[in-house]
Order: C-alpha cells, then sequence, then structure tokens
C-alpha cells in the first residue's frame, strides 16, 4: 500500500467520527433544537461501547450499546429542553459535563485493558480496484454506516414528507403547531437521532480510531462537530467535506510530529481547534447568508397554547 | 400519561427562593443512590462528603481557597450570561489571566518589591480580559458564535500553557520537571486570617461579588445588561447597543476569570504547573446557574460547588473510591436546578389521561 493511501486511510477514520456526531446534531438543529452536550454523548457512547465489547467480546454488540446509550442519554437533554424548556445552551452544558463524568466514572474499571478492534468488511470485488479500493471498499461497519447516514439524512430532510415537517418545525415552530405537526414529538425524535449518531461516533473512538478507554478521549471532537454544522450551512453533504478537511488538518499535525519539524509539538496540537475557529468566521461574517441558512428557530423554546 | 406547563402570571418568588435548595436536595437523593450503586453506605459517603470538611478549621480553609476562583469566574459569567452571551470559555482565560500574571515571578524574577503583587494581579486581569476579547471581537464584529471560539481557545490555552512550562519558562534547577520556578516571597499572595491557608482570593471573590451586585441592582449599566439580554430589541430602542455589551461583558468576565487565574497560582500553587485547574472555569458555569445569575447567590452556590470538590477528596481517602463521583454530583446538580427552575415560571400538570382526546374510548 502507497504511502498515499496509508494517510488517506487515517484521514477517514479521524473524520469518521466527526461526520457522524455532525449529521446527527444537523438533524437536531434542522427541527429548531440546539444540543450542546455533543461531547458528552460522544464520550458516553465510547464509553458504554467499550464496556459492551469487553463484556460480550463483540464490537457489534459494542456498537449496539453506544447507539443506544447516546440516544438514552440525550433523552435528559430533551426531558429538559423540551418538556420542561429550561434553557437549551444551559441544558446541553449540563449535559457534556455529566457525560464527561459519568462515563469516567463507569468505565474506570477498565482502564488500561487492550479492546477488540471492529474487523473490516472488505467487498470481494471492488477492494481489488487499484487505489480505491483500499480507501473505499476494505473500511469497517461504522465508516460504511457514516457514509450511508448522510445520504440517508439529505434524502430524508429533502426528499421526504417527514423531513419537510421537521424542518417546517425548525424553522417556524408557531406556524408548525398551526399546521397541526407535533412539535415536540418532532424535537424529541431528532434529540435523540442526534444523541443516537454521537453515540456510534464515540463507539468508532474506543473501537476503531483507539481500541481501548482513555478518559476524555472525545478531546473535543463535539465541539469540533458542532462547529460542523454551522461550516456546512445545515446541508448534509457539506458536512462530509467539513469532516474529512478536519480530520486532515489533525492527521496532517500528527505527520508533522512525527517528522520532527522545528516547531513545538503543543503548537501542532492547537491546529485543529485554531481551524475550526478560522472556518467559523469564514463560515460566518456574512450576516446575511448566515441568517437565511440558520433555522429560525434554533435555539428557541416551544410551548404550545392551549 | 403526559406532563404539561401552564404560564404562571407572575414569577413565583417562593420558588425563585427554594429552587436551588429541591436541587440540591435532589442531588443528594441521588447522589445517595449511586453511593449504593457503588456498595457504599449512603449515609456515611454523603456525611464524609459534605459535613465532614466543614468541622475542621483547616478544611474551611480550603473551602475558601477552592471557592474563590468559582465565585470570581461566576460572578463574570453571571454578568454574560444575564446579557445572554454565552462565554464558557473561563477556564482558558483563568489559564491566560495565570500566565500574564506570572510574567512578573517568572521572568523578572530578580525584581523584589511590594509593587510586584498589585502588578502580577492587574497583568492577570489584563491576560484573561484580552483572551476573552477574541471571542468577543470576533462575535461583535465578525458574527462568530462566540460559544465555539470561546471554547476552542480553552484547548489553545491549556497547550500554551503546556509548552510554556515544558519549554521556555522552565525551572532550570529543577531536575527538569514541567513546572516554573516558584514564587518569591513578594509574589505569593498573603493569607487572609492568621488561623490558616486562605489567601486573599476569597477576599477578591467576596469584593467582586458585592460589587457586580450593587452595579446589576443600583445602576443603569445593570439595567443595559438585563433589557438587552431579555430582548435585544427593546434595548435597541432605549439606545443600548449590543455590540458594545458584548465587548463589556466578554471583558469584564474575562478579567475576572483571569484575576481568579493568578490569586489561584499566586496564593495557592506559587508556580506554574502543566494543569493548573481542576475545571473551574467549566464547574463556574454550575456555580453562576446554582445562584440564579445573581452575584450574591453565587457566592453560597460557590461555597457548595468548592465543598463538593473538598467532600470528593474526603470520600477518596474515607471509603477509598475514586475522585470521579465529584463531576457526576457537579452535572447532577446543574440538571436538577435547569430543572428547577422551570417552577419559577411555569405551573406543572401532570395529565394522567386525557378528557379531550375524542378517539379515546374512555373519553366518550
Amino acid at each position: 500500500m502507497g504511502m498515499f493511501e496509508a494517510i488517506l486511510l487515517t484521514v477517514i477514520t479521524a473524520a469518521t467520527p466527526l461526520v457522524l456526531a455532525a449529521i446527527g446534531e444537523l438533524v437536531t438543529e434542522r427541527s429548531g433544537v440546539l444540543n450542546l452536550g455533543v461531547e458528552g454523548m460522544i464520550i458516553m457512547g465510547a464509553a458504554c461501547a467499550f464496556i459492551a465489547t469487553q463484556l460480550t467480546g463483540s464490537p457489534y454488540v459494542g456498537i449496539l450499546a453506544g447507539i443506544a446509550s447516546g440516544a438514552i442519554f440525550s433523552l435528559l437533554f430533551g426531558f429538559l429542553t423540551l418538556t420542561l424548556v429550561a434553557n437549551q445552551v444551559a441544558t446541553g452544558l449540563a449535559l457534556t459535563i455529566l457525560g464527561l463524568g459519568v462515563s469516567s466514572m463507569i468505565a474506570e474499571p477498565y482502564l488500561g485493558q487492550s479492546g477488540i478492534k471492529l474487523p473490516q468488511i472488505v467487498f470481494p470485488v471492488l477492494s481489488d480496484i487499484p487505489f480505491l479500493g483500499a480507501v473505499l471498499f476494505k473500511q469497517d461497519l461504522i465508516f460504511y454506516l457514516s457514509i450511508a447516514l448522510v445520504a440517508g439524512v439529505n434524502w430524508f430532510l429533502f426528499k421526504s414528507r417527514a423531513g419537510l415537517k421537521l424542518r417546517s418545525v425548525g424553522d417556524s415552530h408557531a406556524s408548525a403547531h398551526a399546521l397541526g405537526i407535533n412539535v415536540i414529538r418532532t424535537r424529541y425524535l431528532a434529540v435523540m437521532f442526534g444523541g443516537a449518531c454521537a453515540g456510534l461516533a464515540g463507539a468508532q473512538l474506543s473501537l476503531v480510531y483507539t481500541p481501548q478507554w482513555a478518559e476524555n478521549m472525545s478531546a473535543g471532537r463535539g465541539w469540533i462537530a458542532l462547529a460542523l454544522v454551522v461550516f456546512a450551512s445545515w446541508r448534509p453533504w457539506r458536512i462530509v467535506a467539513g469532516g474529512y478537511l478536519f480530520g486532515a488538518v489533525s492527521i496532517s499535525q500528527l505527520y508533522a510530529q512525527a517528522s520532527g519539524v522545528g516547531i513545538p509539538s503543543q503548537f501542532l496540537s492547537a491546529l485543529p481547534y485554531l481551524a475550526t475557529i478560522i472556518v467559523l468566521i469564514l463560515i460566518s461574517h456574512n450576516r446575511r447568508t448566515t441568517l437565511i441558512n440558520t433555522p429560525a428557530s434554533l435555539g428557541k423554546s416551544f410551548v404550545p397554547d392551549r | 400519561m403526559r406532563i404539561e406547563l401552564e404560564r404562571r402570571a407572575d414569577v413565583s418568588k417562593l420558588f425563585s427562593i427554594l429552587s436551588p435548595f429541591i436541587a440540591l436536595g435532589l442531588t443528594l437523593f441521588f447522589g445517595g443512590i449511586m453511593f449504593m450503586m457503588l456498595g457504599k453506605d449512603p449515609f456515611s459517603a454523603l456525611y464524609s462528603f459534605f459535613i465532614e470538611p466543614l468541622t475542621e478549621v483547616w478544611s474551611l480553609h480550603e473551602l475558601a481557597i477552592k471557592a474563590a476562583p468559582l465565585i470570581l469566574i461566576a460572578v463574570g459569567l453571571s454578568v454574560c450570561y444575564r446579557s445572554n452571551n454565552w462565554n464558557i470559555g473561563a477556564e482558558g482565560q483563568f489559564i491566560m489571566g495565570a500566565i500574564a500574571g506570572s510574567i512578573l515571578p517568572v521572568v523578572f524574577y530578580e525584581w523584589q518589591s511590594p509593587l510586584v503583587l498589585p502588578l502580577m494581579m492587574l497583568l492577570g486581569m489584563l491576560g484573561g480580559a484580552l483572551f476573552a476579547g477574541i471571542p468577543a471581537f470576533l462575535k461583535a464584529h465578525l458574527n462568530t458564535n462566540e460559544i465555539l471560539t470561546s471554547l476552542m481557545l480553552v484547548y489553545v490555552a491549556q497547550l500554551f500553557l503546556d509548552w510554556l512550562v515544558r519549554g521556555p519558562w522552565r525551572n532550570p534547577g529543577g531536575m527538569n520537571f514541567p513546572e516554573t520556578r516558584t514564587f518569591d516571597a513578594t509574589a505569593v499572595l498573603p493569607e487572609m486570617f492568621a488561623s490558616g491557608r486562605a489567601h486573599w482570593g476569597f477576599g477578591f471573590a467576596i469584593l467582586a461579588a458585592i460589587l457586580i451586585w450593587f452595579m446589576m441592582r443600583y445602576t443603569l449599566k445593570g439595567f443595559e445588561i438585563t433589557v438587552l439580554g431579555q430582548s435585544q430589541r427593546a434595548g435597541r430602542f432605549a439606545g443600548f447597543s449590543s455590540r458594545k455589551m458584548i465587548w463589556f461583558s466578554m471583558l469584564l468576565s474575562g478579567a475576572l476569570a483571569g484575576l481568579a487565574g493568578i490569586a489561584e497560582v499566586s496564593g495557592a500553587i506559587q508556580q506554574l504547573r502543566p494543569v493548573i485547574s481542576p475545571g473551574y472555569g467549566f464547574t463556574a458555569i454550575i456555580v453562576a446557574f446554582l445562584g440564579r445569575l445573581n452575584p450574591l447567590g453565587i457566592v453560597v452556590s460557590g461555597l457548595v460547588l468548592a465543598l463538593t470538590y473538598l467532600g470528593g477528596e474526603a470520600v477518596q481517602v474515607s471509603l477509598q473510591i475514586s475522585d470521579k463521583p465529584i463531576r457526576v454530583f457537579q452535572g447532577l446538580l446543574l440538571f436538577f436546578v435547569l430543572s428547577c427552575d422551570t417552577l419559577i415560571h411555569y405551573k406543572i400538570r401532570m395529565i394522567w389521561y386525557d378528557l379531550n382526546d375524542t378517539t379515546g374510548e374512555g373519553a366518550r
């Protein structure tokens, strides 16, 4: 395998959790809910996926556990913000703080254990295609899922009736309510979808990226995923582009550190975070386009009139 | 079953006062269950977590030391949050304040004068304010989301500190440990009372709380903060500028976080290390909400959250469990605080079956 292929593979591995978490959050935000708890849901997914894998010996059970834990954990956020109309920003932060705490508590006995890496699924003929075959058709299940999810979300949001309803809830919850759409139920489902995707992203971290458990192993990816949604202007395929761009930045800094360029490693490690800030500036400095793209009800609580 | 909310005609005074206590009670209840699941006696665990640290003089001093940064940061954050500016990067501003204030005792360590300490505090505030100025500028002039930028800068600040203490600022006589030289006695924040370690950082915290409380309650600026926070449109009609408010609230909270940073380093640690904060900047967010964004309430809630740090250390020793439950406690507490705040504005009704449900058999 050539050097370039090897680099591309690591970029994909680094980008997949970002794409997954961001596509989930995109759906949540399209319904008008800003869930800042992505980081907490990812780390819960990572912990639960790792524990389930160690207990059963099957990383596929681990994937299911990751998805389920993310979805269940997001329900906490849903209950507070949708049923009790608590402030979404503050509740999202609470979810992140709680997730970091709970995950480090429940997974503590598993610290230092070596995990089971999710096996590759090799497509028989396609994987023999030179170059592309090894990159696209010799991957693990979570990678395939990430691409399928983006395609599925794109279809759902823009081609299906339910997706149209979800977008209308995000753009004007009062009008959607007047049309007889159940705003709260739609948002609960969107929040849970976001949680499930974040949980899956966490499972990727503890089963593929580094098959082991380490505290705070999400390392800010939840926040980068939130930035990615803004970067993508709430459009699914742009998440893939942004995710792979960020993946490339974080991998290139690792290669730069390994090759021993004269820059201190801390400065290189700061690159992905600085890149996030720069990208955010580039995307949002034009007030008008930002206003057009952002779901109009984003972050606003809804209490039905009676 | 479903839950319905009905808006109260007026804010409930009763629940404004009660809600933080209900939240604390619920946290204790679920915390007890958590200890039970860990196989410990919940009552003795809660006792050593929340009561024992209050029974001795030295631990009261530790409480004040831990509460000082929490209160200082949270008071600044309360101004931000009330004006609808979501600075969540106080942890980074804390670190940058500590670094800026440490320039004198680390780089110019030979200069010893009574001026050193006040200058350090000023530099700390300046460092924190400048670092908070980045997300402020980006939000006010380039329309960039301050939540994400302020948080990203936390990682940058942590890495910058790491580089400093391992690289240019490493103690030349320190056997290669990643830490700076220890501060000279003239650069150490003195103790407040003769009975123990608590330093003047706690005094700063109380002073800041009182000043900000006064500002919020009796000055036009305080009114401006509240109006702009509740409705930008209404604020514009009154001639208030939301752009200036972004700058004001972010710089103020940054300066207070920076002061917390340098006070902690100068008073409690007396050198810089790769990690100088157990997450004070994030815990302060909980402190701000538990204190209902009221500076005087924040003094109380800062002491409560400081107690969770102390209690966490205490149960580590007495029950042989890890320090992990601390963060679970803190997270739970914020959750319950936010849910209980609903009671202030709404009446909550449980509806077990729906009388309006015309499709169900039971309705006929």
